[in-house]
């Protein structure tokens, strides 16, 4: 890549970020009634909240270095500026828009993120590990693979979300000498893992509080640039390998009861619940 | 006529709108009972430029139109509108300046506000002038190369808190309105003398004090405008703030509304959602259409100051409109509770003591309709 000095010389990073726009997840979501897909009628989108953790860490690596460059990426139909304008407005560079009506899996995702990488040639790739509307979790470790690069999954922070050190900002993610060193959230545990640069990484919910949108923010992301490219362009077909057969929504939950007492309460557990 | 806001405008309103919901609705409760000043929201929302909107760019600021700053407000106003009010105070104080103001008064009183967080307080009512401006017993005498203010102004909004103070008083008493005169008072100079908080009904986050002028001596290059010209300053000034007072009642409104909507179909009575019955329903459909009513009335009267053109009589028209129907969706809001709505438990009846207020202040209901009514009559 070539950008990455090493030593003493201050490390310069360009950024690469996905921001997805996906249904707000904090709305009643219905479901078509011959399962084929949700309700779109009067739906709510914002950005996918696990890329806005990815926007924020990008910037808070740039801001720790005092130069570099976060370009964001969305692909999807032009409504989808919308998301990258919010990611600007936070502070990212400029974005691409990868232009593609109807949706899109994992894979062609990965493919096309592939060409656009190849496009930027960024040091380091930064996706949320999922997109919190159809909840996949595979575009990233795709994406790695087809560039042949390193990956980290699931970045987090040893420090709470309510240290110091969050309120002051700080990356979680620790680019030097080449490397990112990144804190992953495993099972019962944290485990400590350096990537070698490019590399992707995907990043977990603890990882960062994202920052607001300023108005001077919103204000200047109007004037950054979008720049739009095609499947075509990038050379990627993207006809689905995955079809999503069927939607159904989780069943109602039943009202509860009132139990006279304890005794009850422990009798109906151990003898109609059976989980004592 | 085009209803549709621009991308730009729905961005910023997301902005507050988050804003609001993140950072000030989970203390707004909190600072309602301890009627503390909430400066670690407030300085917050100056740093993410919720603030001082009415600041142009040419100064520093955002450059955003009347109707940008209506959007931000609304969304403000229904996180907290005590909040909202100490967070739009600074724009009542330095639109005299921005209106009355030289460009060298301009850089020195404006500009310093987009830098860092402080704040100016408007100060026009008296304890014996309250809706008869023009009634005001502030002196300014001049005295060589400055002006000596005496006298007493009441409910003063950040008065405790803020450095720079825009005071409206008259050189003299006998020319009625046209001695008004205003002046910018710097910092805390000797003779001002700041009250005690006012311990009020609701809005209880914002500050509110009395200010007392003990032959505070004021440079001329302080006064804004000539003398005499503070009259015209100060109704320009109200012209132009009304309709964010209008979003104010807007935002709490909306507000209580969703409470109730929400609580209209969570509460159960006689085997059903009360949503289910005819008079709540018509509560809330009332609700929605009054206050979508007085929302596209502000949303006029700062297109009109936007577009340059007189804007007295659709200011009046929205501002009463605005508080009274915020008066009435939170007193409806409160009877869709039922003895809930009358708990400090539940968030609706702060909103019920919040509103009250939009009718009094900025000109109450009834100065706006003598102002409606002096327009339609002339």
């Amino acid at each position: 890549m070539g950008r990455i000095a090493h030593g003493a010389v201050e490390e310069i990073v360009k950024i690469l970020c996905g921001v997805k726009r996906v249904e707000d997840p904090d709305q009643k979501i219905k479901v078509n009634p011959d399962g084929s897909w949700i309700v779109l009628d009067g739906i709510n989108y914002k950005p996918n909240p696990y890329d806005e953790i990815a926007v924020e860490e990008a910037l808070r690596i740039k801001e720790k270095q005092g130069a570099g460059e976060v370009v964001v990426v969305s692909i999807g139909g032009d409504d989808s500026v919308t998301e990258m304008r919010h990611a600007m407005a936070m502070g990212a560079d400029r974005g691409i828009l990868v232009k593609v009506d109807g949706r899109v899996d994992s894979d062609a995702a990965a493919r096309l993120l592939a060409k656009v990488v190849e496009r930027e040639k960024p040091d380091l790739v930064i996706l949320g590990r999922q997109a919190v509307d159809s909840d996949q979790a595979q575009t990233g470790q795709l994406l790695a693979e087809y560039l042949g690069w390193g990956q980290a999954t699931f970045a987090a922070k040893f420090e709470s979300l309510e240290s110091d050190e969050e309120k002051a900002k700080q990356p979680g993610l620790q680019v030097q000498d080449g490397k990112v060193r990144v804190i992953r959230e495993i099972d019962g545990g944290l485990e400590v893992v350096d990537v070698q640069l490019p590399a992707v990484v995907t990043t977990e919910l603890r990882l960062n509080h994202p920052r607001y949108a300023s108005l001077p923010g919103i204000m200047k992301a109007k004037k950054k640039p979008v720049e739009e490219l095609t499947p075509a362009e990038l050379g990627v077909d993207t006809t689905p390998k995955v079809k999503v057969r069927k939607l159904s929504a989780p069943p109602e939950r039943k009202a509860g009861i009132m139990v006279p007492d304890v005794t009850t309460l422990v009798e109906k557990l151990r003898n109609e619940a059976k989980v004592l | 006529m085009n209803f549709e806001l621009t991308e730009d405008q729905i961005a910023l309103r997301d902005a507050a709108r988050t804003f609001a919901r993140e950072v000030i609705v989970p203390v707004a409760a909190k600072y309602d009972r301890t009627g503390e000043f909430p400066y670690d929201v407030i300085s917050k929302g100056f740093e993410l430029g919720l603030m001082n909107l009415c600041i142009p760019a040419e100064l520093g600021g955002l450059g955003l139109s009347k109707i940008d700053q209506t959007l931000v407000i609304e969304e403000l106003a229904a996180g907290c509108v005590g909040i909202a009010t100490s967070m739009g105070a600074n724009d009542l104080a330095l639109l005299p300046i921005l209106i009355g103001g030289s460009p060298e008064q301009k850089e020195r009183f404006v500009r310093p506000f987009t830098e860092k967080l402080r704040f100016a307080s408007f100060c026009l009512t008296e304890p014996g002038a309250g809706s008869d401006v023009a009634g005001m017993s502030t002196t300014a005498v001049r005295d060589g190369d400055h002006y000596v203010l005496n006298g007493s102004k009441m409910w003063i909004t950040n008065g405790g808190v803020a450095d720079q103070y825009t005071v409206f008083a008259t050189v003299d008493k006998s020319k009625g309105h046209k001695g008004i005169t205003c002046f910018v008072v710097e910092g805390r100079p000797e003779g001002l003398t700041v009250g005690a908080p006012e311990d009020k009904l609701g809005q209880r986050a914002s500050n509110t004090v009395a200010l007392t002028f003990e032959n505070v001596r004021v440079p001329v290059e302080n006064r804004i405008g000539e003398e005499g010209e503070g009259w015209r300053i100060a109704m320009t000034t109200l012209d132009f703030s009304r309709p964010m007072t209008a979003m104010f009642a807007v935002g709490v409104g909306r507000a209580a509304m969703e409470h109730a909507i929400a609580y209209a179909k969570e509460r159960k009575q006689f085997g059903q959602p009360i949503a289910n019955f005819q008079a709540i329903q018509f509560m809330i459909a009332d609700m929605a259409t009054e206050l979508h009513a007085a929302r596209l009335l502000t949303l006029e009267a700062a297109a009109l100051v936007d577009a340059g053109k007189k804007s007295t009589l659709v200011s009046s028209h929205a501002k009463r409109f605005a508080a009274d129907t915020a008066m009435k969706v939170c007193t409806d809001a409160v009877q869709i509770f039922g003895g809930y709505g009358y708990s400090k438990e539940y968030p609706v009846e702060k909103l019920f003591r919040d509103a009250k207020l939009i009718q009094i202040y900025e000109g109450t209901s009834q100065i706006q309709r003598m102002v409606i009514a002096r327009e339609l009559l002339r």
